[in-house]
């Protein structure tokens, strides 16, 4: 059982009268030999590890050894300032919790990478808070993100060395715009509305983290890019639809990445990582290490 | 049909940060060294490439080679300090870094081992992204392996019927092959060979109690919290 192509999960949909949900649980069931069970165990395990790395993060002391992050979910989560109520607000600090986690050596669940490990489990810990979604429903929105995950590996590539950040936080904003697009009741067509939109707002993300650590930029990217998943699924349930077919965004994400420069695909070489104060901070973040060693 | 992705593939591994390629693939590198070294290690002299060597500190990468040493899966939180249970487990360990070699792929691990009983291993293996691992290098022979599923690495004189017998062996206690590779160099023959279901202990030492076999060892699949096994 394959599936290329967004469309043609919503075609197996159409045919088979099943939501994404339920044609994502059919397609690993057949071509991996497990059951039903098996599937949803292995999703609730990954539901349980997103939940507790954003606890963690909002919660206990997250100091990278690099100290780029200083617990700054909590922060953020304490601050009195509220640009768009308080679901916003938390939304960025569970992103940011679960990137300072990360860089902590904590436990995460890579979706799809560890770079973007942030943006999955804030919004589906934000739509358990400020919808009541049930964990039984986050489970089937984990589907449908696996998806749209599915067909971007395919098709392009979760690689920062290949497809930059728009391949990371990029893929993951995309994912989540999904999963909420689905759970406040969008059809197929909608979700895929909301990919594009997603995908057309990373398209092109250059990928330069800072002493090649997956700190600075990642983590506030990893935030922003939750706020890109509910801006287009937003769009998306409204009925407004992306001109460009979320199929062929995903392919110009292809072609973007492979015209994109190395430098700016992981390689600590270019962007931010080549600005003045990104090679002080890497000068300073070695030689410490360096020295912490001898 | 090719082998089509695990969603668990996209949604997971659940590991421990802050890189499935340079943490969670580095442990799995070392957790395979420990299975075919197949006894507690004293002693483990490791060398990074590339990419590797140049960002290891930042990544856990050195950590996690000791963590898998010590045998703990790419979600196992004592990667954190690995360094300090390997000295209380009595683990000697030293590093060396290679920056630029072409021979390797960017993210390359070799690792030799030393077990409390004298014998040892080297393996080499490149972390692929996402957590995946290629095994590259066993005692100087070239293989090629993912260690998804149940693997059993033979060394034997290279003579007729070598690969027939232990063929033979397997499936003579039901197993599948799924695949099998073979490789040459003097007079030895190193074979890779991937079954179906775990290979038991009676195969094991049947193919053991072949004059002309050097060296037997299994490999089971990797366990972490994402894939279907549970720990």
């Amino acid at each position: 059982m394959e599936f290329d192509y967004l469309s043609d999960i919503v075609a197996y949909c159409k045919r088979e009268d099943k939501d994404m949900a339920q044609a994502m649980v059919d397609y690993e069931m057949r071509n991996k030999g497990l059951t039903r069970e098996q599937v949803y165990d292995g999703l609730k395990r990954i539901l349980l590890v997103m939940e507790e790395s954003v606890d963690q993060g909002m919660t206990q002391q997250v100091i990278t050894p690099s100290g780029m992050l200083n617990n700054w979910a909590k922060t953020i989560a304490a601050s009195t300032v509220e640009t768009l109520g308080s679901a916003l607000k938390m939304a960025t600090a569970r992103a940011i919790a679960v990137g300072e986690v990360n860089a902590c050596m904590g436990k995460i669940a890579a979706a799809p990478t560890a770079g973007s490990a942030g943006i999955l489990p804030a919004v589906l810990v934000t739509m358990m808070e400020e919808h009541g979604t049930t964990r039984e429903r986050l489970l089937d929105a984990l589907l449908v993100t696996s998806a749209v995950g599915l067909v971007f590996a395919k098709n392009s590539s979760f690689a920062g060395s290949e497809a930059g950040c728009m391949g990371e936080t990029g893929s993951a904003a995309a994912m989540g715009a999904a999963a909420i697009t689905y759970l406040l009741g969008g059809t197929a067509e909608q979700i895929l509305e909301a990919v594009g939109f997603a995908l057309k707002a990373s398209m092109g993300l250059v990928c330069d983290p800072v002493g090649g650590l997956v700190e600075e930029p990642c983590t506030t990217r990893n935030a922003v890019g939750v706020a890109n998943a509910f801006v287009s699924a937003q769009m998306a349930l409204a009925g407004i639809k992306s001109l460009i077919p979320a199929d062929e965004v995903i392919a110009a994400t292809k072609e973007v990445g492979d015209l994109m420069s190395p430098r700016l695909k992981e390689s600590g070489q270019g962007g931010l990582a080549n600005t003045k104060t990104g090679r002080e901070i890497q000068k300073r973040v070695f030689e410490s290490v360096r020295a912490k060693n001898r | 049909m090719s082998e089509q992705p695990s969603i668990f593939d996209i949604l997971g591994p659940i590991m421990i940060g802050p890189s499935s390629s340079h943490t969670a693939g580095a442990s799995r590198i070392g957790y395979i060294a420990r299975q075919l070294l197949n006894d507690k290690p004293a002693r483990a002299v490791i060398t990074l490439y590339n990419s590797f060597a140049k960002t290891h500190k930042g990544h856990g990468t050195d950590r996690a080679v000791v963590g898998g040493i010590l045998g703990f899966g790419p979600d196992d939180p004592r990667i954190r300090q690995s360094f300090e249970l390997a000295r209380d487990e009595g683990l000697q360990w030293e590093f060396k870094f290679v920056g630029d070699s072409a021979r390797f792929h960017s993210n390359t691990a070799r690792v030799r081992l030393t077990g409390v009983g004298g014998g040892s291993v080297e393996v080499a293996g490149a972390s692929l992204g996402g957590g995946r691992i290629k095994i590259q290098e066993i005692e100087g022979f070239r293989v090629d392996f993912t260690a998804t599923t149940h693997t059993l690495v033979v060394i034997a004189d290279d003579i007729p019927g070598s690969i027939r017998n232990i063929s033979g062996a397997i499936a003579d206690r039901g197993s599948n092959i799924a695949n099998m590779y073979v490789s040459r160099s003097e007079k030895l023959a190193n074979m890779v060979i991937e079954v179906d279901q775990s290979i038991d202990k009676e195969t094991l030492k049947k193919i053991e109690s072949f004059p002309w076999v050097k060296f037997v060892r299994r490999v089971e699949p990797m366990i972490d919290g994402s894939s279907r096994y549970e720990k």
